[in-house]
């Protein structure tokens, strides 16, 4: 029966090709249909995850996709716990985001599209998740990059949308580059595209160690890039010009945790290849850091959560270079219901006020109650609050962390934790607190639709208890289930859990007093530490710094190359073959009119002047030709007689 | 005694005249009176070749007779002819009768 899992990737693709060939025009119709795929694929999901908690093996199945002399290349599904957590993940928030992208999207043109590319990245995101090997899971990941870059650009009327659906696109490019080059080093190495064949090899140390190493720091460069780490972490604020529910599905949620996840499938070999791991846990823990610094600063509601995503996408990262495979996958997912319920919450307040800045916004929790309500429980579960779901998987990597020797990862994680309790609950005091700072979009403000929020409510119910699955204490929580070796334990720490607690609520206050109370001015901060503010606000710079020292550079070298090469050399000689080609043809012109045109022309003029000529003697009298018949009788008859 | 080379030589004279008639008048009635005598030339050599030939059969005579007959049709014919001539070309002169050229 698992064997059919592919039906659950394939149905959204289904809808896909119906949208776009049958009812592309009926917005009604088109949307149902990608519901229902996408409901039915959350059902079927439902089943294998049933099925694997019943048996959590890993279970392969695959057949020959290109037989090359030999070669086999296969394509196939590999269903273990990891797998089954995914398809949960993927499923769930996706269906939600379908449903509510219902009412945010209405009255959008090109509403059907928008829902046939939803129905596109759920295929190829889930598609991802079930791949058995490197080549398959590479196809899936340019796939989701594609939708993604279509999504980003969806209203390419917006030059920043289609710039930043560039962007985002080009420079995931860059870090797959390194994917490929991973894989061809791994496969190369190994002989096999198979995820599993892959890691006996490597757990049987048939891999030299300078290889594995750098395939493993190839293959992370993949995941850089789609996951937004540093140094290619620029991409993912400028996607949000994107509609918001796809921030929430792909910018939030699943695609970006692809990388993650990609991690997390290839954990073997970070494990066997311990310095690769290392550069994967300083990454992440620097991506994590600078991310949240970035967030504490920046204006636009979903710049901020954009930030905050990146953020904790360095955790994931961080903690999986530190060998905790389940803490970062138990963040993962968790971090997949918090945060898609933050962007569709911020998406219902856009709906409402029109604006992304939240200096314009304000008081809006009499407005709308239930929007409010759910991001106040979405953000307490980030800062990692107990009980909430953002608590156990953030403990989790603190515990991870702190048994590291060094621990400067757990001061990071510590303090980014921090960060991340005060950002978010910036914005929420200023978003749904205090006075409105705009009376005018106060004013048109309402609570949206109930097919937007119910999806809210949805996801506010899973950010609570999605996360207690993998409570410390329970004997066959999440650690138990989805660790591919002997069940993993990490043992309760009460003193980290009161410490992040601690730091969580600090945080949490330090931003009661300043956007609340007002106790603590911002303004004056922002003063004593003008530099430090301006470099945040800037987000450190990097965009201008990848302005200087990479894309100017290179568009400098393809003007060169576009003046010299191409209009030197390449428009040179087909200049040169064109004008050689006019020549030619005009000496055959000359040939055609003067020799050829000559000849017939001279025939035809010979024949007209003997015609003229001897038509004198057709006189028409009878009496002529009568007088030359008899002659010539005359002249046959002395012939006839001499 | 009257021969054969006798007749042959009145024969002969009368159908150069013919000839000579025919290729040169331009009245188109002295062609047709031309054509005639043409023909009382040959009508002449059949009935002397079958008196000094053949005596006893009047071969020459009969086919002579024919001849006659023939030319009578040909000459209502003719000079039906003349007649549209007339009518179209405003009078009997052939020189304007040009129609069969070009």
């Amino acid at each position: 029966m698992l064997a059919n899992a592919w039906i659950i990737a394939l149905l959204p693709l289904l809808a896909f090709v119906i949208i776009v060939f049958f009812t592309n025009r009926n917005k009604k119709v088109s949307s149902a249909v990608s519901i229902g795929a996408i409901c039915s694929s959350f059902v079927l999901s439902l089943i294998v995850i049933a099925s694997v908690l019943k048996n959590p093996v890993a279970r392969e199945f695959e057949f020959t996709w290109i037989d090359l002399l030999g070669f086999k290349i296969k394509m196939g599904l590999l269903i273990d716990p990891l797998t089954a957590v995914m398809l949960f993940v993927v499923c769930t928030v996706s269906m939600l985001v379908h449903i509510y992208s219902v009412g945010y999207m209405e009255g959008d043109p090109r509403f059907s599209r928008f829902f046939s590319f939803l129905s596109l990245f759920s295929f190829s995101m889930l598609g991802l998740v079930l791949a058995n090997n490197f080549l398959e899971i590479f196809v899936f990941w340019e796939l989701v990059g594609l939708t993604s870059y279509l999504l980003i650009g969806f209203w390419f009327e917006k030059k920043v949308a289609s710039d930043a659906g560039k962007k985002a696109f080009i420079t995931t490019r860059t870090g797959d580059l390194g994917f490929i080059v991973g894989i061809l080093i791994l496969t190369t190495a190994a002989g096999t595209f198979n995820f599993r064949e892959l890691f006996h090899s490597v757990e049987a140390g048939h891999i030299p160690f300078g290889l594995l190493t750098a395939g493993a720091i190839f293959i992370f460069a993949g995941a850089v890039g789609k996951s937004a780490q540093f140094p290619l972490h620029v991409w993912l604020p400028d996607a949000m010009e994107g509609p918001t529910p796809v921030s929430a599905l792909i910018h939030a949620a699943t695609m970006v945790a692809a990388g993650v996840y990609l991690v997390a499938r290839t954990m073997t070999i970070y494990l066997a290849a311990e310095n690769a791991a290392l550069v994967v846990a300083i990454i992440g823990c620097f991506t994590a850091f600078l991310a949240a610094s970035i967030a504490l600063v920046q204006n636009d509601i979903k710049r901020v959560l954009a930030y905050s995503t990146i953020s904790q996408l360095g955790y994931m990262i961080m903690v999986l270079g530190l060998g905790g495979f389940t803490a970062g996958t138990f963040h993962l997912y968790t971090h997949a219901f918090f945060k898609a319920l933050l962007f569709l919450g911020a998406g219902s307040v856009i709906h409402a006020v029109h604006t992304n800045d939240i200096w314009e916004m304000g008081g809006l929790y009499r407005k709308m109650k239930i929007t409010a309500t759910t991001f106040i429980i979405a953000s307490l579960s980030i800062s990692g609050i107990f009980p909430l779901s953002g608590f156990w998987s953030k403990d989790e990597i603190l515990a991870v962390a702190s048994h590291f020797h060094n621990p400067i990862f757990l001061i990071v994680a510590t303090l980014v934790a921090g960060m991340t309790a005060f950002y978010m609950f910036r914005l929420c005091f200023v978003t749904f607190f205090g006075k409105p700072r705009d009376q005018e979009r106060f004013d048109h403000a309402h609570e949206s639709p109930k097919v937007m929020t119910v999806p809210l409510m949805v996801l506010a119910f899973l950010a609570v208890v999605a996360g207690w699955v993998g409570i410390p204490w329970l004997k066959h929580g999440y650690s138990s289930f989805v660790y591919h070796h002997e069940p993993h334990h990490v043992e309760p720490n009460f003193i980290l859990m009161i410490v992040s607690t601690v730091v969580a609520l600090s945080g949490i206050y330090l931003a009661y007093a300043m956007y609340y109370k007002k106790s603590i001015s911002p303004e004056k901060l922002k003063a004593k530490f003008g530099f430090i503010y301006k470099v945040l606000y800037n987000k450190w710079y990097f965009d201008e710094l990848y302005q200087a020292t990479i894309i100017n550079p290179l568009m400098k070298l393809s003007q060169f190359l576009f003046a010299r090469l191409d209009v030197g050399v390449v428009d040179w000689l087909v200049n040169g073959v064109g004008n050689f080609t006019v020549f030619l043809s005009d000496v055959k012109e000359w040939f055609d009119s003067h020799i050829v045109d000559g000849t017939v022309n001279g025939l035809a003029s010979v024949t007209r002047g003997m015609g003229s000529g001897l038509r004198r003697i057709q006189t028409g009298q009878l009496q002529n030709y009568a007088f030359v018949i008899f002659f010539g009788l005359v002249l046959i008859i002395l012939f006839k007689l001499s | 005694m009257v021969g054969l080379s006798h007749y042959l030589t009145l024969s002969a004279i009368l159908f150069g005249i013919g000839i000579f008639g025919v290729l040169t008048r331009r009245n188109a009635i002295g062609i047709l009176m031309s054509i005639e005598l043409m023909f009382n030339a040959v009508n002449i050599n059949f009935v002397a070749f079958s008196k000094f030939v053949t005596p006893s059969e009047f071969v020459g005579q009969i086919f002579a007779i024919f001849v006659i007959t023939i030319a009578a049709a040909e000459a209502t014919v003719g000079l039906a002819i003349v007649l549209l001539i007339y009518r179209n070309f405003k009078g009997i002169n052939v020189d304007n009768v040009n129609i069969m050229k070009w």
